[in-house]
């Protein structure tokens, strides 16, 4: 064996090794007792997979790497430090980076190769190039939105969806062409800019609520447009872990889209957000009944379950430390305390579990929606935080509501309903909320966090 | 079709399947991490980036290849260490051991 053949080997092998460490460290992650030993087995993998590659004969020039991997160390450390409340937007923000790298990486080897590339070859590195590049601008005008860079309200115009298909067709087209005539260099920076212009317009008509479904969407994009890096460059660690990450935001996004009664097929062409303004106002006066924090809080000391149901507006008040408060007063009293966790509350898959994991609410008392639905009728109260439209029994009772189908948690199934918000308007998607007008409800107006906080007080200082 | 290429259809439909059965398992509890762990696993295009950055065949290419570096060594240590720190935080309160 030549020593050239002997490096090629090593490196495959250690490639071979990393894939499997990737799939061990996802492995790992279906339990929170061992997840923190995947972190580690894809640690290794990925050291592994960076050192083997240098090894590379190809490799000429080594200071540009080297400066590379310092710049992107440097910036990546504060990027893994953020505010758990900024989570959502820093995973917008590195699925821009892995899709930036893609695209990179694509358009490069386009150049190198043209015109000498099958056309087999050419159709994957322009779902490369065209995935990558959408991606990237989606991704950042999803990290502007979330980091209210952007205004959050979604912008919708005539004629959107023609707009975007028609520079879809421009984009393929352009592809398709040079599959043909792979010679075509001046076509390929339309295969590119023009994706980078979707990006764009397919997030604009976005709405905050929407998020969860949208995040989950561009990481599979990132995903699929990393295999079919991995194809271009013939390198199967790529296509793997690339495989793996496009399933992953894959199933993420058919567990969002299920989790707001959203079709299949809304989701992969991604026309989410339509805002429907219901016109179901029925014009008679209605009535909700609130109460202060004094009066919440003997009610809740006063109950033997006690389930919290915990939303966006909780994570926008920075709540949570205080929620956690109220958990152990309540506690303390002997009052059990859960935690009702919808699918698509918060801004990213997961969002209000990594919150109330941040304030040391222990994890076995967030419950998901299945579980927890069914002990709704033996529950003295339900604490509303910050949720809206996840709690909505509209969605089950009233066939013309835009939200009618969408698995809601049956939080009006409580003895008694209690509901922080700051005022009486309706959620994301304008749709009023029948519960809040419900004979056992109390609608508890104020700031989540100072009002939480108040409870809190009430509970300890009370003496019940 | 090249017959490397044919290969790399099984790998990823191999892979896909693979993906699909081991996510479908992970607690919904933990899909924010799930999230930036796969992407920062997704960051190992990294080793394409490394050699084209290196193998310096036009100026242009070197110059993508860095910046494609940076990019993704920048999702490597972010993803790493947030998906970490996210973890740390989620304590059971049972007793464990």
């Amino acid at each position: 064996m030549t020593q050239e053949a002997l490096v090629l080997y090593t490196i495959e092998f250690v490639y071979l090794i990393a894939s499997v460490l990737f799939i061990f460290s996802l492995h790992w992650m279906s339990s929170p007792a061992t997840a923190r030993r995947g972190v580690f087995a894809g640690e290794i993998g990925m050291l592994l997979a960076v050192c083997g590659t240098l090894l590379h004969r190809d490799i000429v020039e080594w200071k540009y790497i080297v400066a590379a991997l310092v710049l992107g160390s440097i910036i990546g450390i504060p990027l893994g430090k953020v505010q758990m409340t900024a989570v959502p937007q820093r995973t917008a923000l590195s699925h821009a980076f892995g899709a930036l790298c893609v695209t990179l990486v694509g358009t490069a080897e386009f150049y190198l190769q043209s015109p000498n590339i099958s056309p087999f070859m050419m159709v994957v590195l322009a779902m490369e190039v065209i995935l990558g590049s959408l991606t990237f601008t989606g991704s950042l005008m999803a990290a502007g939105k979330l980091q209210e860079i952007l205004p959050q309200r979604p912008i919708t115009y005539k004629g959107q969806n023609i707009v975007n298909l028609v520079f879809m067709l421009i984009a393929v087209g352009s592809a398709g062409y040079l599959v043909v005539h792979p010679g075509a260099t001046h076509l390929f920076p339309l295969m590119v800019f023009i994706p980078l212009i979707i990006g764009v317009l397919m997030i604009i008509p976005i709405g905050g609520a929407d998020m969860p479904t949208v995040i989950s969407l561009l990481n599979s994009y990132a995903g699929l447009s990393a295999a079919a890096m991995g194809f271009v460059l013939n390198n199967k660690l790529l296509i793997i872990a690339g495989a793996l990450d496009g399933s992953s935001g894959f199933i993420l996004s058919v567990i969002m889209s299920k989790a707001m009664n959203r079709s299949f097929s809304n989701v992969l062409f991604g026309a989410f957000g339509q805002v429907q303004a219901s016109a179901a106002a029925t014009g008679e006066q209605k009535t909700a009944r609130s109460a202060t924090a004094e009066e919440a809080a003997s009610i809740l000391s006063a109950a033997n379950k006690v389930v919290v149901v915990p939303g966006y507006g909780m994570a926008v008040a920075q709540a949570q430390h205080k929620v956690r408060e109220m958990y152990d007063a309540l506690t303390k009293k002997g009052v059990e305390v859960k935690f009702a966790i919808h699918p698509v509350a918060g801004r990213m898959p997961g969002h209000m579990n990594v919150l109330l994991a941040e304030a040391d609410v222990p994890y076995d008392r967030l419950i998901e929606m299945d579980e927890i639905n069914g002990d709704f009728a033996q529950t003295d109260v339900a604490l509303i935080i910050g949720a809206n439209d996840v709690t909505n029994p509209a969605a089950r009772t009233d066939a013309s509501s835009p939200i009618f189908g969408m698995p809601i948690l049956d939080v009006d199934k409580a003895r008694t309903v209690m509901v922080i918000k700051r005022g009486m308007s309706p959620g994301f998607a304008g749709i009023d909320n029948p519960l809040y007008y419900d004979d056992k409800t109390l609608m508890l107006f104020g700031d989540a966090k100072a009002f939480v906080g108040n409870i809190v007080r009430e509970l300890s200082g009370g003496g019940h | 079709m090249p017959s490397n290429l044919i290969e790399s259809l099984y790998i990823f439909m191999l892979a896909g399947f693979v993906g699909f059965l081991v996510i479908r398992r992970v607690s919904p509890l933990l899909h924010t991490p799930l999230m930036s762990l796969t992407n920062a696993l997704d960051a190992i295009a990294v080793v394409g980036a490394i050699v084209l950055a290196g193998e310096h065949k036009s100026t242009f290419a070197t110059v993508l290849g860095t910046i494609a570096v940076v990019a993704a060594t920048v999702n490597i240590v972010g993803g790493f260490i947030i998906t970490d720190r996210m973890l740390k935080m989620f304590k059971s309160s049972r007793p464990t051991k």
